[in-house]
């Protein structure tokens, strides 16, 4: 199958400041894919180029077989877009957003009708229809984002941080909705900051730091790449045990107040650390991709 | 969809807006003409009685009722399209909410421009109906004056949009509006004939457009058909053309980066 976006030596310049320089990545029609960051990494401004938002610098960037740069208005004709601010419509209530918003795709009043009861039931706000947009909860406007995002019946979904700021119950509603899509083959692209919406929702990623791709694959294949099968968290590590655990050698890193290490046996290390230095907050964990994140783009403070 | 129907999507979605609230955004089109015509006309008219125009003498309150009708373009579209499309712009983000759809950027704010229009075309529709039932302007002249309403708002909406372009922050607005539209509301032939004031004021005057809409909706109120009307309303007929393709093209720098 061809690929849902192919993007070759992508640049985006503003003045003199390097957005994104020279990535190249390729999405396969069908598949969910990430883009992982810190703040200021170039995973939005990746993302408004290949929905025609933003004007490319240079490289190319073909996204479902369209080029971006001649065709923009193709391509928004058939993306859906869930920005990272909510823009709802605060005038209208519920449905009216999802009518109004037809328009703009040209599809005819009768059609938009069908499809906004259509997806208010695929996201659970019928009961809500004539509601003001200003009464609904957070998890409720992203909701209705994600399904004003699919009235044009888009082949690719783009997700800018579907889920920040949401409950769990909401956030955990949000992904169910999404891997729906994805089975039916909707291509879907996603920024987030939250690792284990990554793990649990893309086939595939890519880590962004400093405007360029870091590492990019499979969730777990980084994991099993960068990080170390067993992580144990240590909390407010008192200098002797630091001590203790520099002299057998084991990779540790300190983050603010914790104390991460890789050692080979993790429960043994545990009651080992534990026994010795009376710490009863030590927590033994599988690596993940927070782990992989954290590795390659420093643990320093961005903002 | 060609690009008019895309266009009008835009303006489509702004009617929409006003009309979820029309009882009060029909009120002010529909009481400010009663308030001014009470106490420009009954109660400082009592003084004023005759104002020169054109040669002979007319009622005070029929001198200021085009005046105000000239007002009311003016504020109806430049507020539409600085405080309005700011808010939709920045605060709403409606813009971009629509330009992740098939729409342009360019065809958002030509949507925006027109609907800047439309409000004075409503706005001087229902003004003109109270002054009418005052007992001022007559028919068929004064059917007339939405649509001059409509091309001299779209001129006053460009121009707003050209700020609109550029401005800092939602209270940057106040430069405009008290540098230029107050003024020209207040010395603009308003309420009072520029041959009032002193000689180099008067020669400002001139060069404030808001003088040309009060002297062309003042035509139409008197029936002056002739061919000073005809030049102003070319004029501005260019003006505004050139006013909304000034403000996409600002536009369209400001947010496309």
């Amino acid at each position: 199958m061809a690929p849902a976006i192919t993007a070759t030596d992508l640049t985006k310049k503003y003045g003199d400041a390097v957005a994104v320089d020279a990535v190249s990545f390729e999405v396969r029609e069908g598949e969910c894919f990430g883009f992982l960051g810190p703040n200021g990494a170039g995973k939005t401004t990746t993302m408004k180029m290949i929905y025609g938002f933003s004007p490319v610098t240079s490289g190319s960037l073909h996204v479902l077989g369209l080029d971006i740069r001649t065709r923009a208005r193709d391509v928004k004709a058939l993306t859906g877009i869930c920005p990272q601010e909510d823009n709802l419509d605060p005038d209208f209530t519920v449905r009216k957003n999802l009518v109004v918003y037809c328009r703009y795709f040209g599809i005819a009043p009768a059609e938009a009708a069908k499809r906004a009861d259509e997806l208010l039931d695929f996201v659970a706000l019928r009961e809500k229809s004539d509601a003001p947009v200003m009464s609904l909860s957070g998890g409720m406007k992203r909701r209705l984002v994600l399904a004003r995002a699919l009235l044009n019946r888009p082949r690719m979904l783009i997700l800018d941080e579907p889920t920040t700021g949401l409950d769990p119950q909401a956030r955990h509603v949000l992904w169910e909705k999404v891997r729906d899509l994805k089975r039916q083959g909707v291509t879907i692209l996603l920024t987030t900051h939250y690792m284990e919406e990554a793990t649990q929702l893309c086939d595939r990623l890519v880590i962004m730091d400093k405007a360029k791709i870091l590492v990019c694959g499979p969730p777990q294949e980084l994991i099993a790449k960068h990080s170390k099968p067993t992580v144990v968290e240590v909390w407010n590590p008192p200098p002797e045990a630091v001590e203790w655990i520099k002299a057998r050698n084991l990779e540790c890193e300190k983050v603010a107040d914790k104390l991460f290490v890789s050692p080979e046996a993790g429960d043994a290390f545990q009651r080992e650390l534990e026994g010795r230095f009376k710490l009863d907050q030590v927590i033994v964990r599988r690596g993940t991709l927070e782990d992989v994140f954290l590795r390659l783009t420093g643990r320093d403070l961005r903002e | 969809m060609s690009a008019f129907s895309r266009v009008l999507c835009v303006w489509r979605r702004n009617l929409d807006v006003y009309m979820v609230t029309w009882k009060v955004n029909f009120l002010p089109p529909l009481l400010e003409p009663m308030f001014y015509l009470l106490a420009f006309g009954a109660g400082l008219g009592g003084f004023v009685k005759v104002v020169p125009y054109s040669g002979g003498e007319v009622s005070y309150t029929a001198f200021i009722a085009p005046g105000m009708v000239g007002i009311s373009i003016m504020f109806q579209s430049f507020f539409e399209c600085t405080y309005g499309s700011y808010i939709r712009m920045y605060y709403q983000k409606t813009f971009d909410a629509i330009i992740a759809t098939p729409l342009s950027i360019e065809e958002v704010i030509t949507g925006e421009l027109l609907w800047g229009g439309t409000k004075a075309f409503i706005s001087v529709a229902i003004m003109s109906l109270v002054v009418r039932a005052f007992g001022y302007m007559k028919f068929p002249d004064l059917l007339a004056l939405p649509f001059l309403a409509f091309v001299c708002g779209l001129f006053f909406a460009g121009v707003g949009m050209c700020y609109t372009s550029i401005a800092p922050s939602i209270d940057s607005f106040n430069y405009p509006i008290f540098l230029f539209i107050t003024p020209m509301s207040l010395f603009g032939g308003t309420y009072f004939p520029i041959e009032g004031l002193p000689g180099w004021a008067q020669k400002v005057a001139i060069f404030m457009p808001l003088t040309h809409v009060t002297e062309m909706t003042r035509a139409i109120a008197f029936g002056r058909w002739d061919a000073a009307l005809a030049i102003r309303a070319v004029v501005f007929v260019a003006a505004a053309l050139l006013a909304v393709r000034a403000a996409v093209l600002l536009m369209r720098r400001r947010l496309v980066v």
